[in-house]
């Protein structure tokens, strides 16, 4: 496990984040490193603003407060054609693929290479391909993104991630809506990626169990802030209360059953009197 | 009270819209001199948006020209003027007819088609996805999407006018008797190069201009789900209508009132 708190081991780190979204606060405060060539697994319920927190690292928000650094650069602080520079060094797979619907699967991956380099038609279908293979998805070069299922619309999409040899790579999602052979495909290419092109990760996941078996490190977001966090062992063992609702899956506990209400009685009672 | 304010959020919206509608125009007339390098996307969307609006333009510019000719010969019959046949369906197509039917038939084809499609590729985030792999959707969407209309509506309108022309003759002198020669001599006779064609093909730039803007801004500007999405479609119709009427009563009356 590597030492998070030493600066050159994070690749991303993200400094007492503040921000707000159409009166409702997202963040109060998050503290978030990402080290360097590991997995790290960020989790918490739906609409905590875990997705939201890879649009900051792709420079795509701006926080109200804080800061956010990938390899070194402050993100916010950016320019424009200094922060689509360090977009290329950052691969991203969308919850809904998000692949361009007009183009075959080869083109969609070749796409990247298409736009930011100038290589020769010979060494990009090298290229293509070989992340294709690495998918196992060769044999499908030619398909449109409609005629694929979801879970090969999503390794299309990884190859498209992975196409430049990007510092980082990050998943919105990836296990959501996909059969169990499909999400064991993803879970099993998430590692491999990660480790054979020596690489760093980001899954921002809900799903506990899949998060656990490949992520090296665990963020738990709740509450606008980071709940906990730790390796997949320690959290699993955490004391803390609203860790273990969310890694056990317990319905009630911190985050309530309940959308906040009135009295249920006096609820019912008032429609009688209103009607 | 309440609709008061109701009024005043209706306005201030709108005008938030005009304003965004026109930092769009802004930023896409920027990325389309830069897109230029890659004249093959603009290409490919002239075919589809031009191309593909070749068929309804077609049919529609012979059936109105053939209405033209048939009216037209009715009334002028009652004065022993049918010989003006020919001029009264060029100058009504030329002048007016032209762009704006195509400008109507195009908004209802191409701008629709427009702005589902940027709507969609919104909503399922491909526009974001672009912007992550350091791509910027304004050059690579928006733009030769916009030139792809801008272009291809005053051809539209010119191949409009012309089959009407035919249309007018098919009735005016096959069926109804005219003369083929009086036909084309009156047209040529009386319409003129800059007042009339020229004029009318202004008019069709500043609708094609005009229509493919708001499609896709539209587009762009779409809540990123089905209902935004559908809404936005019958908002670039709804729109680009008015607007080309409008603008056609404001460009005419400049155009053609004589001081």
């Amino acid at each position: 496990m590597p030492d998070a708190t030493r600066p050159q081991e994070r690749l991303i780190e993200i400094r007492d984040l503040r921000f707000s979204f159409g009166g409702n606060q997202i963040y109060d405060g998050l503290d978030v490193a990402i080290p360097r060539g590991k997995v790290t697994a960020i989790m918490g319920p739906s609409g905590c603003g875990k997705s939201t927190l890879l649009n900051f690292i792709g420079g795509r928000l701006r926080p109200d407060r804080g800061d956010v650094l990938v390899n070194g650069e402050s993100v916010p602080s950016l320019n424009r054609g200094d922060l689509f520079d360090l977009r290329k060094q950052m691969g991203m797979m969308f919850q809904s693929s998000a692949l361009l619907t007009d183009l075959t699967v080869f083109e969609n991956v070749a796409f990247p290479l298409r736009e930011h380099t100038s290589l020769p038609e010979a060494l990009i279908k090298t290229l293509v391909l070989s992340k294709l293979q690495l998918v196992g998805l060769r044999g499908a070069r030619s398909l449109m993104p409609s005629e694929l299922s979801g879970g090969m619309t999503r390794r299309v999409a990884l190859a498209r991630a992975i196409a430049l040899d990007p510092l980082l790579v990050m998943y919105d999602e990836p296990f959501t809506g996909l059969d169990p052979i499909s999400m064991g495909i993803i879970v099993k290419l998430i590692r491999e990626v990660n480790d054979a092109l020596e690489m760093t990760s980001v899954v921002v996941t809900h799903d506990v169990a899949e998060a656990c078996s490949i992520a090296d490190y665990v963020y738990l977001l709740g509450n606008k802030k980071v709940v906990a966090h730790g390796t997949p062992e320690q959290m699993r063992n955490t004391e803390s209360d609203d860790a273990r609702q969310f890694m056990a899956g317990l319905p009630d506990g911190p985050v309530a059953y309940h959308y906040p209400a009135r009295d249920y009685r006096e609820d019912l009672f008032l429609e009688d009197l209103n009607e | 009270m309440n609709s008061v304010s109701l009024l005043g959020r209706w306005a201030i919206n709108s005008v938030l819209r005009l304003g965004r509608a026109a930092v769009f125009l802004a930023v896409t007339l920027i990325a389309s001199v830069k897109i230029l390098r890659r004249f093959r996307l603009v290409v490919q969307q002239v075919f589809a948006v031009g191309v593909l609006t070749v068929l309804i333009i077609v049919v529609s510019g012979l059936f109105v020209g053939m209405v033209l000719g048939l009216q037209g010969y009715n009334t002028l019959v009652d004065f022993g003027a049918e010989s003006s046949l020919g001029l009264v369906v060029a100058l009504s197509l030329t002048r007016e007819l032209g762009p704006v039917l195509t400008a109507l038939l195009f908004a209802g084809r191409a701008g629709s088609a427009l702005t589902a499609e940027i709507g969609l590729m919104k909503a399922t985030e491909q526009l974001a996805a672009m912007e992550m792999m350091a791509v910027d959707p304004m050059e690579r969407v928006m733009a030769p999407r916009f030139l792809a209309g801008f272009v291809a509506m005053p051809l539209l309108a010119a191949m409009f006018t012309a089959i009407g022309i035919v249309g007018g003759h098919l009735i005016g002198v096959g069926v109804l008797g005219v003369d083929s020669g009086v036909y084309w001599s009156a047209m040529q006779e009386g319409v003129d190069v800059y007042d009339d064609v020229l004029n009318g093909a202004i008019k069709s730039v500043v609708f094609g201009f005009v229509v493919t803007w708001i499609a896709v801004f539209e587009g762009y500007d779409a809540v990123p789900t089905s209902e935004g999405v559908s809404r936005a479609t019958t908002r670039t119709v709804v729109i680009a209508s008015l607007a080309v009427l409008g603008l056609d009563f404001l460009l005419t009356s400049l155009m053609f009132t004589e001081v």
